[in-house]
């Protein structure tokens, strides 16, 4: 699975690096941040255009698969 | 609790924000500055002794109540995240442009909006400066633009700015320590629990919809996405019907005492810098009081920027004056630039360009 590494940046990088992803190909995307908001930003994201994302609790923050 | 998952939501929080900032400017705050975090950011350091201008000299509950909100709201909605490590110096000087840029306009982003919805046609003059400030900012992040990542810090550590701002609270209400105001805009202002409750409210919606203008117009040219200026309209439509049911809204560019100056090419560039440098550090003004609220040390960093860059623009000269009347002549006296903020408005635009060009994502740290 394509991996998209955005621990710890600022806005807008983690929406702009999963845009870059997502428009790269349909296959799933593992979207990796540190923060809740960030979390919610991306799952937000994915539904905008039509994705099912699902969020699971990691080390360091979250991985959010986007389907 | 999550205002930021539909535009309804998006909209009332922003329609909330606009009705405190309607009390706010009702019960005392001064003309078209019911919030500003620039000059409020100003007005604390003054109280502080950080700078000697007497007439801006109070510290503000507002500043006070939106860090403390969205820590509290971050804290009880498990949203608080403590972080560090992102450029936190780059980011200190972005913070002291934030506010040079800002007070030679006179306003941050949200007041610039706040004197939009009052008729100033000035800051709508500063708003075409603001959108290609975010328009190079967004340029800047497109080629790969990054100040590197954060990291996971020490749990208190994010909490401190929070502690701080708490802290000159306490001196503010319990001791004489602080300076304040005798007159000017300083010595104006709404009722201190009024001001701390406002700011409070305004902290947590402001942190739960991710509320930032220069975010709102970053997020259209750059993902064609509208939430974030969902906000932004309904707050300046609430604002707009208050100040036109009010009275205040006088539609010009030379009014007097509403603290503001016609100085169309320093507004244009001091929003232009406020802007490009809100793009880089990830946040307005606002946005960044807010990021600090629910652990951002990082941006804890930028808001200190912003205080030094707030005390540095009296003390060198670098502020502008609002065009006023004078009271026993009834002339006119146009507001004004200094020389010196002329020059350090062009001194922020070139180091904002630095910064933009020379850092860059690293795709594999």
């Amino acid at each position: 699975m394509r991996e998209v590494d955005a621990r710890g940046l600022s806005c807008p990088e983690p929406l702009m690096l999963t845009e870059k992803a997502l428009k790269s190909g349909k296959d799933p995307v593992r979207v990796l941040v540190s923060e809740p908001f960030q979390r919610m930003n991306v799952e937000k994201f994915a539904r905008y255009h039509g994705r099912k994302a699902t969020a699971t609790p990691i080390e360091d923050g979250f991985a959010v698969v986007i389907e | 609790m999550n205002l930021s998952d539909s535009k309804k939501k998006l909209a009332l929080a922003g329609a909330v924000c606009g009705l405190v900032a309607a009390c706010l400017a009702w019960f005392g705050n001064p003309a078209n500055m019911a919030f500003c975090i620039a000059c409020f950011i100003r007005d604390t350091a003054g109280a502080l002794g950080l700078h000697s201008t007497e007439t801006v000299q109070y510290a503000r509950p507002e500043i006070i109540g939106l860090v403390s909100g969205a820590f509290l709201i971050s804290v009880s909605t498990k949203e608080y995240c403590s972080m560090s490590g992102s450029s936190p110096m780059t980011r200190f000087v972005l913070g002291m442009i934030l506010a040079i840029g800002s007070l030679v306009f006179l306003g941050c982003p949200l007041r610039m909006i706040i004197r939009m919805s009052a008729g100033d046609l000035n800051a709508w003059v500063a708003l075409i400066g603001f959108i290609l400030g975010v328009g190079t900012g967004a340029f800047a992040l497109k080629k790969g633009f990054s100040l590197g990542r954060a990291h996971m810090a020490n749990r208190m550590s994010g909490g401190v700015l929070t502690a701080v701002m708490i802290g000159i609270l306490v001196l503010a209400l319990a001791t004489t320590l602080l300076k304040s105001s005798e007159s000017g805009p300083g010595s104006m202002h709404a009722p201190v629990l009024m001001s701390l409750a406002g700011g409070l409210l305004f902290g947590v919606f402001a942190q739960k919809s991710r509320m930032c203008f220069a975010g709102s117009i970053r997020d259209v040219i750059l993902m064609r996405n509208f939430d974030l200026l969902t906000i932004i309209g309904s707050f300046f439509v609430v604002m707009l019907i208050f100040n036109v049911a009010t009275g205040r809204f006088v539609p010009a560019f030379d009014t007097p005492g509403v603290i503001a100056h016609s100085e169309h090419l320093w507004n244009i560039l001091g929003m232009y810098a406020v802007g490009f440098a809100a793009v880089l550090a990830g946040g307005c003004p606002l946005r960044q009081l807010i990021l600090a609220g629910q652990g951002s040390s990082d941006s804890a960093v930028t808001v200190l920027g912003m205080f030094i860059g707030a005390a540095l623009a009296h003390n060198l000269g670098l502020a502008a004056s609002a065009t006023a009347l004078n009271a026993e002549t009834q002339e006119i006296t146009a507001g004004s630039v200094p020389v010196n903020g002329k020059a350090a408005v062009i001194i922020c635009i070139i180091v904002c360009f630095v910064i933009a060009f020379s850092n860059k994502r690293n795709e594999g740290k």
